[in-house]
Protein backbone atom coordinates (compact mmCIF):
# COMPACT_ATOMS: atom_id res chain seq x y z
CA UNK A 1 0.00 0.00 0.00
CA UNK A 2 1.28 3.45 -0.92
CA UNK A 3 -0.81 5.17 1.74
CA UNK A 4 -1.73 3.98 5.22
CA UNK A 5 -5.15 4.21 6.84
CA UNK A 6 -3.57 6.58 9.41
CA UNK A 7 -2.41 8.93 6.68
CA UNK A 8 -5.87 9.00 5.18
CA UNK A 9 -7.36 9.78 8.60
CA UNK A 10 -4.77 12.54 9.10
CA UNK A 11 -5.54 14.15 5.75
CA UNK A 12 -9.26 13.94 6.50
CA UNK A 13 -8.69 15.60 9.86
CA UNK A 14 -6.66 18.42 8.28
CA UNK A 15 -9.52 18.99 5.82
CA UNK A 16 -12.06 18.81 8.67
CA UNK A 17 -13.79 15.84 7.06
CA UNK A 18 -15.45 12.99 8.95
CA UNK A 19 -15.90 9.58 7.35
CA UNK A 20 -17.37 6.23 8.31
CA UNK A 21 -15.04 3.21 8.60
CA UNK A 22 -16.32 1.91 5.28
CA UNK A 23 -15.54 5.23 3.58
CA UNK A 24 -12.05 5.31 5.03
CA UNK A 25 -11.42 1.83 3.64
CA UNK A 26 -12.81 2.83 0.27
CA UNK A 27 -10.79 6.07 0.04
CA UNK A 28 -7.63 4.36 1.21
CA UNK A 29 -7.99 1.87 -1.59
CA UNK A 30 -8.81 4.54 -4.18
CA UNK A 31 -6.01 6.88 -3.13
CA UNK A 32 -3.65 3.93 -3.25
CA UNK A 33 -4.73 3.14 -6.80
CA UNK A 34 -4.13 6.74 -7.83
CA UNK A 35 -0.67 6.79 -6.27
CA UNK A 36 0.29 3.51 -7.89
CA UNK A 37 -0.83 4.86 -11.24
CA UNK A 38 1.10 8.12 -10.81
CA UNK A 39 4.14 6.17 -9.75
CA UNK A 40 4.49 5.05 -13.33
CA UNK A 41 6.06 8.45 -13.99
CA UNK A 42 9.03 7.42 -11.88
CA UNK A 43 9.98 4.93 -14.54
CA UNK A 44 11.08 7.84 -16.73
CA UNK A 45 14.68 8.98 -16.49
CA UNK A 46 14.42 12.67 -15.48
CA UNK A 47 18.04 13.03 -14.42
CA UNK A 48 18.74 15.73 -17.02
CA UNK A 49 15.45 17.60 -16.59
CA UNK A 50 15.57 20.56 -14.17
CA UNK A 51 12.94 20.58 -11.43
CA UNK A 52 10.04 22.84 -12.20
CA UNK A 53 7.01 24.16 -10.38
CA UNK A 54 4.83 25.05 -13.34
CA UNK A 55 3.96 23.34 -16.61
CA UNK A 56 4.35 26.49 -18.71
CA UNK A 57 7.27 28.84 -19.27
CA UNK A 58 5.62 32.06 -18.17
CA UNK A 59 7.39 34.18 -15.58
CA UNK A 60 7.38 37.71 -14.15
CA UNK A 61 3.78 38.79 -14.58
CA UNK A 62 3.14 41.92 -12.53
CA UNK A 63 0.58 44.53 -11.59
CA UNK A 64 1.53 48.16 -11.00
CA UNK A 65 0.91 49.38 -7.48
CA UNK A 66 -2.37 51.21 -8.10
CA UNK A 67 -5.68 50.67 -6.39
CA UNK A 68 -9.08 50.53 -8.01
CA UNK A 69 -12.56 50.42 -6.43
CA UNK A 70 -13.41 47.33 -4.40
CA UNK A 71 -16.70 45.50 -4.01
CA UNK A 72 -19.38 47.17 -1.92
CA UNK A 73 -19.67 45.58 1.54
CA UNK A 74 -23.18 44.41 0.58
CA UNK A 75 -21.76 42.52 -2.39
CA UNK A 76 -18.79 41.19 -0.41
CA UNK A 77 -21.11 39.82 2.29
CA UNK A 78 -23.74 38.46 -0.08
CA UNK A 79 -22.79 34.81 0.43
CA UNK A 80 -22.11 35.07 4.15
CA UNK A 81 -24.14 32.55 6.17
CA UNK A 82 -24.17 35.06 9.01
CA UNK A 83 -23.47 38.79 9.13
CA UNK A 84 -24.04 41.88 11.24
CA UNK A 85 -23.81 45.32 9.72
CA UNK A 86 -20.88 45.09 7.32
CA UNK A 87 -19.10 42.32 9.25
CA UNK A 88 -18.99 38.58 8.77
CA UNK A 89 -20.03 36.73 11.91
CA UNK A 90 -18.38 33.44 12.94
CA UNK A 91 -18.57 31.31 16.10
CA UNK A 92 -16.15 32.72 18.67
CA UNK A 93 -12.78 31.08 18.16
CA UNK A 94 -10.91 31.88 21.38
CA UNK B 1 24.36 26.34 37.09
CA UNK B 2 24.52 29.34 34.83
CA UNK B 3 22.29 29.40 31.75
CA UNK B 4 22.51 31.23 28.49
CA UNK B 5 19.45 32.26 26.48
CA UNK B 6 19.20 31.49 22.78
CA UNK B 7 16.74 33.80 21.07
CA UNK B 8 15.54 34.11 17.49
CA UNK B 9 12.96 36.62 16.28
CA UNK B 10 10.36 36.41 13.54
CA UNK B 11 9.23 39.84 12.46
CA UNK B 12 6.29 40.59 10.19
CA UNK B 13 6.57 43.95 8.53
CA UNK B 14 3.60 45.57 6.82
CA UNK B 15 4.58 47.27 3.57
CA UNK B 16 3.44 50.79 2.71
CA UNK B 17 1.98 50.10 -0.72
CA UNK B 18 -1.11 51.64 -2.24
CA UNK B 19 -2.72 48.34 -3.25
CA UNK B 20 -2.70 44.77 -1.94
CA UNK B 21 -0.11 42.18 -2.94
CA UNK B 22 -2.22 40.18 -5.42
CA UNK B 23 -5.19 42.43 -6.29
CA UNK B 24 -6.12 46.09 -6.86
CA UNK B 25 -7.89 46.63 -3.54
CA UNK B 26 -6.59 49.53 -1.47
CA UNK B 27 -4.08 48.55 1.24
CA UNK B 28 -5.03 51.57 3.39
CA UNK B 29 -5.93 51.03 7.01
CA UNK B 30 -8.80 52.34 9.05
CA UNK B 31 -11.52 52.02 6.40
CA UNK B 32 -14.98 50.76 7.47
CA UNK B 33 -15.08 46.92 7.71
CA UNK B 34 -15.15 44.95 4.46
CA UNK B 35 -14.95 47.92 2.11
CA UNK B 36 -11.56 46.90 0.62
CA UNK B 37 -12.31 43.45 -0.75
CA UNK B 38 -12.73 41.82 -4.15
CA UNK B 39 -13.16 38.28 -5.48
CA UNK B 40 -9.36 37.75 -5.41
CA UNK B 41 -8.76 38.60 -1.74
CA UNK B 42 -12.08 37.06 -0.69
CA UNK B 43 -10.80 33.77 -2.11
CA UNK B 44 -13.60 33.21 -4.61
CA UNK B 45 -13.09 30.24 -6.94
CA UNK B 46 -11.66 30.88 -10.39
CA UNK B 47 -9.89 34.18 -9.68
CA UNK B 48 -6.32 34.95 -10.68
CA UNK B 49 -3.94 36.69 -8.28
CA UNK B 50 -1.26 38.87 -9.94
CA UNK B 51 1.83 40.05 -8.08
CA UNK B 52 2.26 43.75 -7.18
CA UNK B 53 5.72 44.69 -8.51
CA UNK B 54 6.32 47.24 -5.77
CA UNK B 55 6.25 44.49 -3.14
CA UNK B 56 9.24 42.88 -4.87
CA UNK B 57 11.00 46.28 -5.09
CA UNK B 58 10.49 46.80 -1.36
CA UNK B 59 11.65 43.28 -0.50
CA UNK B 60 14.80 43.88 -2.57
CA UNK B 61 15.48 47.16 -0.77
CA UNK B 62 15.39 45.43 2.60
CA UNK B 63 17.37 42.43 1.33
CA UNK B 64 20.15 44.70 0.03
CA UNK B 65 20.22 46.74 3.24
CA UNK B 66 20.56 43.64 5.41
CA UNK B 67 23.44 42.08 3.47
CA UNK B 68 21.32 39.20 2.17
CA UNK B 69 21.90 36.96 -0.80
CA UNK B 70 19.08 37.48 -3.28
CA UNK B 71 17.58 34.40 -4.87
CA UNK B 72 17.22 34.87 -8.60
CA UNK B 73 14.40 32.36 -8.75
CA UNK B 74 11.34 32.90 -6.56
CA UNK B 75 8.24 30.78 -6.20
CA UNK B 76 5.12 31.51 -4.20
CA UNK B 77 3.67 28.68 -2.15
CA UNK B 78 0.35 27.96 -0.50
CA UNK B 79 0.42 27.47 3.26
CA UNK B 80 -2.72 25.65 4.35
CA UNK B 81 -4.60 26.07 7.60
CA UNK B 82 -8.11 26.90 8.68
CA UNK B 83 -8.87 30.09 10.52
CA UNK B 84 -11.79 32.51 10.09
CA UNK B 85 -9.49 35.41 9.11
CA UNK B 86 -8.17 33.39 6.14
CA UNK B 87 -10.93 33.13 3.53
CA UNK B 88 -9.04 30.95 1.02
CA UNK B 89 -8.07 28.28 3.57
CA UNK B 90 -4.43 28.95 2.62
CA UNK B 91 -2.06 31.88 2.80
CA UNK B 92 0.09 32.74 -0.22
CA UNK B 93 3.65 32.87 1.09
CA UNK B 94 7.11 31.73 0.06
CA UNK B 95 8.60 28.47 1.28
CA UNK B 96 11.53 26.76 -0.41
CA UNK B 97 12.63 29.72 -2.49
CA UNK B 98 12.29 32.95 -0.48
CA UNK B 99 13.47 36.22 -2.01
CA UNK B 100 16.47 36.64 0.29
CA UNK B 101 18.65 34.58 2.64
CA UNK B 102 21.82 34.62 4.74
CA UNK B 103 22.05 38.28 5.73
CA UNK B 104 22.81 40.16 8.94
CA UNK B 105 22.02 43.28 10.91
CA UNK B 106 24.63 44.94 13.08
CA UNK B 107 23.60 45.88 16.63
CA UNK B 108 25.35 47.81 19.38
CA UNK B 109 26.03 45.91 22.58
CA UNK B 110 25.64 47.61 25.99
CA UNK B 111 29.44 47.73 26.36
CA UNK B 112 29.71 49.79 23.18
CA UNK B 113 30.78 46.94 20.94
CA UNK B 114 29.09 45.72 17.79
CA UNK B 115 27.56 42.34 17.06
CA UNK B 116 26.10 40.82 13.92
CA UNK B 117 22.73 39.13 14.19
CA UNK B 118 22.20 36.74 11.31
CA UNK B 119 19.13 36.84 9.12
CA UNK B 120 18.02 33.40 8.01
CA UNK B 121 15.53 34.56 5.40
CA UNK B 122 13.21 37.28 4.19
CA UNK B 123 10.09 36.31 2.31
CA UNK B 124 7.01 37.96 0.84
CA UNK B 125 3.50 36.94 1.84
CA UNK B 126 -0.05 38.16 2.23
CA UNK B 127 -1.60 39.24 5.53
CA UNK B 128 -4.79 37.72 6.99
CA UNK B 129 -7.96 39.57 8.01
CA UNK B 130 -8.87 41.00 11.37
CA UNK B 131 -11.00 39.29 14.02
CA UNK B 132 -12.88 41.16 16.69
CA UNK B 133 -14.25 39.05 19.51
CA UNK B 134 -17.58 40.05 20.98
CA UNK B 135 -17.47 41.03 24.67
CA UNK B 136 -20.37 38.89 25.81
CA UNK B 137 -21.78 36.85 22.95
CA UNK B 138 -19.96 33.73 21.70
CA UNK B 139 -19.21 35.26 18.30
CA UNK B 140 -16.36 36.95 16.45
CA UNK B 141 -16.60 39.56 13.70
CA UNK B 142 -14.46 39.21 10.59
CA UNK B 143 -13.15 42.22 8.66
CA UNK B 144 -11.28 41.21 5.49
CA UNK B 145 -9.87 44.66 4.58
CA UNK B 146 -6.39 43.56 5.70
CA UNK B 147 -6.61 40.23 3.86
CA UNK B 148 -4.04 40.26 1.10
CA UNK B 149 -2.10 43.34 2.20
CA UNK B 150 1.64 42.78 1.67
CA UNK B 151 4.01 41.60 4.38
CA UNK B 152 7.69 40.82 4.61
CA UNK B 153 8.62 38.16 7.13
CA UNK B 154 12.14 38.55 8.48
CA UNK B 155 13.47 35.53 10.35
CA UNK B 156 16.62 35.94 12.41
CA UNK B 157 19.19 33.29 13.27
CA UNK B 158 19.17 32.17 16.93
CA UNK B 159 22.05 34.62 17.49
CA UNK B 160 20.42 36.82 20.13
CA UNK B 161 21.52 36.19 23.73
CA UNK B 162 19.71 38.75 25.89
CA UNK B 163 16.39 40.62 25.94
CA UNK B 164 18.34 43.88 25.45
CA UNK B 165 19.91 42.53 22.27
CA UNK B 166 16.44 41.54 21.05
CA UNK B 167 15.25 45.10 21.66
CA UNK B 168 18.32 46.51 19.93
CA UNK B 169 17.82 44.23 16.91
CA UNK B 170 14.18 45.34 16.60
CA UNK B 171 15.14 49.01 16.87
CA UNK B 172 17.74 48.67 14.12
CA UNK B 173 15.26 46.81 11.93
CA UNK B 174 12.56 49.43 12.49
CA UNK B 175 15.02 52.22 11.75
CA UNK B 176 15.96 50.46 8.52
CA UNK B 177 12.41 49.97 7.18
CA UNK B 178 11.66 53.61 8.02
CA UNK B 179 14.80 54.89 6.30
CA UNK B 180 13.91 52.80 3.28
CA UNK B 181 10.37 54.18 3.35
CA UNK B 182 8.88 50.72 2.94
CA UNK B 183 6.92 50.56 6.23
CA UNK B 184 5.70 52.70 9.13
CA UNK B 185 7.46 50.26 11.43
CA UNK B 186 5.02 50.95 14.21
CA UNK B 187 4.72 48.04 16.66
CA UNK B 188 1.84 49.51 18.64
CA UNK B 189 -0.24 49.81 15.48
CA UNK B 190 0.78 46.39 14.22
CA UNK B 191 2.81 47.44 11.21
CA UNK B 192 5.73 45.62 12.84
CA UNK B 193 4.84 42.40 14.66
CA UNK B 194 7.29 40.20 16.50
CA UNK B 195 7.25 36.59 17.66
CA UNK B 196 10.19 35.16 19.59
CA UNK B 197 11.68 31.70 19.96
CA UNK B 198 13.61 31.24 23.18
CA UNK B 199 15.41 28.36 24.82
CA UNK B 200 18.06 28.07 27.52
CA UNK B 201 21.22 26.01 27.68
CA UNK B 202 24.02 25.70 30.21
CA UNK B 203 26.74 28.23 29.50
CA UNK B 204 29.35 26.70 27.23
CA UNK B 205 26.94 24.13 25.78
CA UNK B 206 26.61 24.27 21.99
CA UNK B 207 23.43 22.21 21.57
CA UNK B 208 20.10 24.03 21.78
CA UNK B 209 17.59 23.40 24.55
CA UNK B 210 13.83 23.03 24.03
CA UNK B 211 12.32 26.30 22.90
CA UNK B 212 9.08 28.09 23.58
CA UNK B 213 7.49 30.37 21.00
CA UNK B 214 6.24 33.69 22.37
CA UNK B 215 3.47 35.70 20.77
CA UNK B 216 1.26 38.71 21.47
CA UNK B 217 3.94 41.31 22.18
CA UNK B 218 2.86 44.72 20.91
CA UNK B 219 5.82 46.94 21.70
CA UNK B 220 9.59 46.80 22.18
CA UNK B 221 8.98 46.87 25.90
CA UNK B 222 6.61 43.89 25.74
CA UNK B 223 9.19 41.88 23.79
CA UNK B 224 11.90 42.61 26.35
CA UNK B 225 9.66 41.96 29.35
CA UNK B 226 8.28 38.73 27.88
CA UNK B 227 11.80 37.45 27.20
CA UNK B 228 12.96 38.41 30.70
CA UNK B 229 10.00 36.57 32.21
CA UNK B 230 10.59 33.54 30.02
CA UNK B 231 14.26 33.35 31.04
CA UNK B 232 13.21 33.33 34.70
CA UNK B 233 10.51 30.72 34.07
CA UNK B 234 12.72 28.36 32.10
CA UNK B 235 15.65 28.79 34.52
CA UNK B 236 13.41 27.78 37.43
CA UNK B 237 12.15 24.70 35.55
CA UNK B 238 15.66 23.56 34.60
CA UNK B 239 17.06 24.11 38.08
CA UNK B 240 14.22 21.95 39.40
CA UNK B 241 15.28 19.21 37.01
CA UNK B 242 12.10 19.67 34.98
CA UNK B 243 11.64 19.91 31.23
CA UNK B 244 10.72 22.96 29.18
CA UNK B 245 7.70 22.10 27.03
CA UNK B 246 7.87 22.96 23.36
CA UNK B 247 4.78 25.15 23.05
CA UNK B 248 3.39 28.51 22.01
CA UNK B 249 2.92 30.97 24.86
CA UNK B 250 1.14 34.30 24.87
CA UNK B 251 2.49 37.37 26.69
CA UNK B 252 -0.03 38.78 29.16
CA UNK B 253 1.10 42.37 29.63
CA UNK B 254 -1.35 43.15 32.45
CA UNK B 255 -0.13 40.24 34.56
CA UNK B 256 3.47 40.33 33.34
CA UNK B 257 3.57 36.60 32.54
CA UNK B 258 3.59 34.27 29.53
CA UNK B 259 0.83 31.65 29.44
CA UNK B 260 0.42 28.58 27.24
CA UNK B 261 -1.95 29.20 24.36
CA UNK B 262 -5.31 27.76 25.28
CA UNK B 263 -6.82 24.84 23.42
CA UNK B 264 -5.26 21.89 21.72
CA UNK B 265 -1.88 22.57 20.18
CA UNK B 266 -2.44 21.92 16.48
CA UNK B 267 0.22 19.81 14.92
CA UNK B 268 1.54 22.15 12.23
CA UNK B 269 1.08 20.48 8.91
CA UNK B 270 0.81 23.28 6.38
CA UNK B 271 1.12 21.14 3.26
CA UNK B 272 3.05 23.81 1.37
CA UNK B 273 3.08 23.49 -2.40
CA UNK B 274 3.86 25.90 -5.25
CA UNK B 275 0.89 28.11 -6.04
CA UNK B 276 -0.16 27.20 -9.58
CA UNK B 277 -1.90 30.58 -10.02
CA UNK B 278 1.29 32.60 -9.66
CA UNK B 279 4.03 32.26 -12.23
CA UNK B 280 7.65 32.09 -11.05
CA UNK B 281 9.42 35.34 -10.32
CA UNK B 282 12.92 35.83 -11.69
CA UNK B 283 15.10 38.66 -10.50
CA UNK B 284 18.00 39.63 -12.74
CA UNK B 285 21.08 41.75 -12.05
CA UNK B 286 19.60 44.76 -13.84
CA UNK B 287 16.66 44.85 -11.45
CA UNK B 288 18.92 44.56 -8.42
CA UNK B 289 21.14 47.34 -9.78
CA UNK B 290 18.15 49.58 -10.33
CA UNK B 291 17.00 49.08 -6.72
CA UNK B 292 20.54 49.68 -5.41
CA UNK B 293 20.45 53.11 -7.03
CA UNK B 294 17.33 54.05 -5.05
CA UNK B 295 18.78 53.15 -1.63
CA UNK B 296 19.25 56.12 0.71
CA UNK B 297 22.29 56.51 2.92
CA UNK B 298 21.61 53.90 5.59
CA UNK B 299 21.65 54.68 9.32
CA UNK B 300 24.96 52.95 9.97
CA UNK B 301 26.80 54.81 7.20
CA UNK B 302 25.21 58.07 8.27
CA UNK B 303 26.36 57.53 11.84
CA UNK B 304 29.92 56.89 10.72
CA UNK B 305 29.87 59.98 8.53
CA UNK B 306 28.45 62.20 11.29
CA UNK B 307 31.30 61.15 13.57
CA UNK B 308 33.98 61.68 10.91
CA UNK B 309 32.63 64.74 9.13
CA UNK B 310 31.21 66.70 12.05
CA UNK B 311 33.35 65.42 14.92
CA UNK B 312 30.32 64.28 16.90
CA UNK B 313 30.53 61.65 19.64
CA UNK B 314 29.06 58.28 18.69
CA UNK B 315 26.19 58.66 21.19
CA UNK B 316 25.19 61.99 19.64
CA UNK B 317 25.52 60.57 16.15
CA UNK B 318 23.26 57.71 17.24
CA UNK B 319 20.54 60.08 18.46
CA UNK B 320 20.72 62.37 15.44
CA UNK B 321 20.46 59.49 12.96
CA UNK B 322 17.68 57.67 14.80
CA UNK B 323 15.34 58.89 12.09
CA UNK B 324 16.02 60.08 8.58
CA UNK B 325 14.01 63.24 9.24
CA UNK B 326 16.04 64.15 12.33
CA UNK B 327 19.33 63.64 10.47
CA UNK B 328 18.05 65.80 7.62
CA UNK B 329 16.96 68.52 10.05
CA UNK B 330 20.44 68.54 11.59
CA UNK B 331 22.23 68.81 8.27
CA UNK B 332 19.83 71.44 6.94
CA UNK B 333 20.45 73.55 10.07
CA UNK B 334 24.19 73.34 9.45
CA UNK B 335 23.67 74.99 6.09
CA UNK B 336 22.59 78.15 7.94
CA UNK B 337 24.80 77.81 11.02
CA UNK B 338 27.88 75.69 10.53
CA UNK B 339 28.81 74.66 14.05
CA UNK B 340 27.92 70.96 14.28
CA UNK B 341 28.40 70.49 18.01
CA UNK B 342 26.31 73.53 18.97
CA UNK B 343 23.60 72.59 16.50
CA UNK B 344 23.62 68.99 17.76
CA UNK B 345 23.23 70.13 21.36
CA UNK B 346 20.44 72.54 20.66
CA UNK B 347 18.50 69.95 18.70
CA UNK B 348 19.06 67.08 21.11
CA UNK B 349 18.63 68.96 24.37
CA UNK B 350 16.32 71.89 23.77
CA UNK B 351 14.23 70.99 20.75
CA UNK B 352 13.85 67.31 21.57
CA UNK B 353 12.66 68.24 25.06
CA UNK B 354 9.55 69.76 23.48
CA UNK B 355 9.15 66.89 21.01
CA UNK B 356 9.33 64.31 23.78
CA UNK B 357 6.87 66.25 25.92
CA UNK B 358 4.31 66.17 23.13
CA UNK B 359 5.31 62.76 21.82
CA UNK B 360 5.77 63.99 18.25
CA UNK B 361 8.44 63.61 15.59
CA UNK B 362 10.67 66.37 14.28
CA UNK B 363 8.85 66.70 10.94
CA UNK B 364 5.56 67.15 12.79
CA UNK B 365 6.67 70.27 14.66
CA UNK B 366 6.65 73.92 13.59
CA UNK B 367 10.35 74.59 14.07
CA UNK B 368 12.28 74.49 10.78
CA UNK B 369 16.04 74.17 10.21
CA UNK B 370 15.99 77.81 9.06
CA UNK B 371 14.49 78.85 12.42
CA UNK B 372 17.10 76.84 14.29
CA UNK B 373 20.01 78.34 12.34
CA UNK B 374 18.59 81.86 12.77
CA UNK B 375 18.21 81.36 16.52
CA UNK B 376 21.80 80.18 16.94
CA UNK B 377 22.94 83.10 14.80
CA UNK B 378 21.18 85.50 17.17
CA UNK B 379 23.07 84.04 20.13
CA UNK B 380 26.32 84.18 18.23
CA UNK B 381 25.84 87.86 17.38
CA UNK B 382 25.03 88.63 21.01
CA UNK B 383 21.52 89.79 20.18
CA UNK B 384 20.06 87.38 22.73
CA UNK B 385 21.55 85.32 25.53
CA UNK B 386 21.52 81.53 25.49
CA UNK B 387 18.96 81.61 28.25
CA UNK B 388 16.71 83.95 26.33
CA UNK B 389 17.17 81.78 23.25
CA UNK B 390 15.56 78.86 25.06
CA UNK B 391 12.48 80.97 25.68
CA UNK B 392 12.45 82.15 22.08
CA UNK B 393 12.73 78.55 20.87
CA UNK B 394 9.70 77.60 22.93
CA UNK B 395 7.76 80.41 21.26
CA UNK B 396 8.91 79.34 17.80
CA UNK B 397 7.87 75.79 18.68
CA UNK B 398 4.44 76.92 19.77
CA UNK B 399 3.69 79.46 17.04
CA UNK B 400 5.94 78.75 14.08
CA UNK B 401 6.95 82.45 14.02
CA UNK B 402 10.61 83.05 13.16
CA UNK B 403 13.05 83.76 16.02
CA UNK B 404 14.02 87.15 14.55
CA UNK B 405 10.42 88.27 14.45
CA UNK B 406 9.76 87.12 18.01
CA UNK B 407 12.85 88.91 19.32
CA UNK B 408 11.89 92.09 17.53
CA UNK B 409 8.18 92.06 18.36
CA UNK B 410 8.71 91.31 22.02
CA UNK B 411 11.75 93.54 22.42
CA UNK B 412 13.90 90.68 23.64
CA UNK B 413 17.23 91.75 22.20
CA UNK B 414 19.99 92.20 24.74
CA UNK B 415 20.81 95.62 26.12
CA UNK B 416 24.26 96.07 24.73
CA UNK B 417 24.27 99.83 24.86
CA UNK B 418 27.25 100.51 27.14
CA UNK B 419 25.87 103.67 28.77
CA UNK B 420 22.63 101.98 29.74
CA UNK B 421 24.48 98.97 31.15
CA UNK B 422 26.82 101.19 33.17
CA UNK B 423 23.86 103.10 34.57
CA UNK B 424 22.01 99.96 35.64
CA UNK B 425 25.17 98.50 37.21
CA UNK B 426 25.73 101.69 39.18
CA UNK B 427 22.10 101.65 40.27
CA UNK B 428 22.39 98.09 41.55
CA UNK B 429 25.58 98.97 43.46
CA UNK B 430 23.87 101.95 45.07
CA UNK B 431 20.96 99.79 46.16
CA UNK B 432 23.17 97.07 47.65
CA UNK B 433 25.92 98.81 49.64
CA UNK B 434 26.48 95.81 51.92
CA UNK B 435 27.27 93.48 49.04
CA UNK B 436 29.57 96.08 47.51
CA UNK B 437 31.41 96.33 50.83
CA UNK B 438 31.74 92.55 51.08
CA UNK B 439 33.16 92.40 47.58
CA UNK B 440 35.69 95.06 48.29
CA UNK B 441 36.62 93.24 51.49
CA UNK B 442 37.59 90.25 49.35
CA UNK B 443 34.37 88.20 49.07
CA UNK B 444 34.53 88.15 45.30
CA UNK B 445 31.72 85.60 45.04
CA UNK B 446 29.19 88.29 45.83
CA UNK B 447 29.52 89.50 42.27
CA UNK B 448 27.19 86.70 41.18
CA UNK B 449 24.42 88.23 43.26
CA UNK B 450 25.03 91.68 41.75
CA UNK B 451 25.00 90.30 38.20
CA UNK B 452 21.72 88.60 39.04
CA UNK B 453 20.24 91.93 40.19
CA UNK B 454 21.28 93.62 36.95
CA UNK B 455 19.74 90.78 34.92
CA UNK B 456 16.55 91.17 36.93
CA UNK B 457 16.36 94.89 36.30
CA UNK B 458 16.93 94.39 32.57
CA UNK B 459 14.45 91.51 32.49
CA UNK B 460 17.20 89.16 31.35
CA UNK B 461 18.06 91.25 28.35
CA UNK B 462 21.57 92.27 29.42
CA UNK B 463 24.54 90.27 28.25
CA UNK B 464 25.63 88.64 31.52
CA UNK B 465 29.25 88.38 30.46
CA UNK B 466 29.46 92.08 29.74
CA UNK B 467 27.62 92.94 33.00
CA UNK B 468 30.20 90.94 34.89
CA UNK B 469 33.01 92.87 33.25
CA UNK B 470 31.41 96.28 33.92
CA UNK B 471 30.78 95.42 37.58
CA UNK B 472 34.39 94.34 38.12
CA UNK B 473 35.48 97.61 36.58
CA UNK B 474 33.14 99.71 38.75
CA UNK B 475 33.86 97.78 41.96
CA UNK B 476 37.60 97.74 41.36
Amino acid sequence: MKISREEVLHVAELARLKFSNEEIDLFSRQLNDILVYIEKLNELDTEAVPATTHAHELKNRFRDDASSPSLSPEKALENAPEKEGSQFVVPRII
Amino acid sequence: MEFEAVIGLEVHCQLKTQSKIFCNCSADFGAPPNTHTCPVCLGMPGVLPVLNKKVVDYALKLALSTNCTINKKNVFARKHYFYPDLPKGYQISQYELPIAEHGWIEIETPKGGKRRIGITRIHMEEDAGKLIHHDTRPISYVDLNRTGTPLLEIVSEPDIRTPEEAGEYLKRLRELVRYLGISDGNMEEGSLRCDANISLRPKGETKFGTKAELKNMNSFRHVQRALEYEIRRQTALLLDGKQVEQETRLWDEARGVTLPMRGKEEAHDYRYFPDPDLVPLEIDEAWIKEIKKTLPELPQEKRRRFVEEYGLGSDDAMVLTSSKELAEFFEATLKGFNEPKKVANWIMVELMKFLNQDGIEIHECRVTPTHMAELLGLIEKGTISGKMAKEVLEKVYKTGTSPGEIVEKEGLSQVSDEDTLHAVCQEVMDENPKEVEKYRAGKKKVIGFLVGQVMKKTKGKANPKRVNEILIELLG
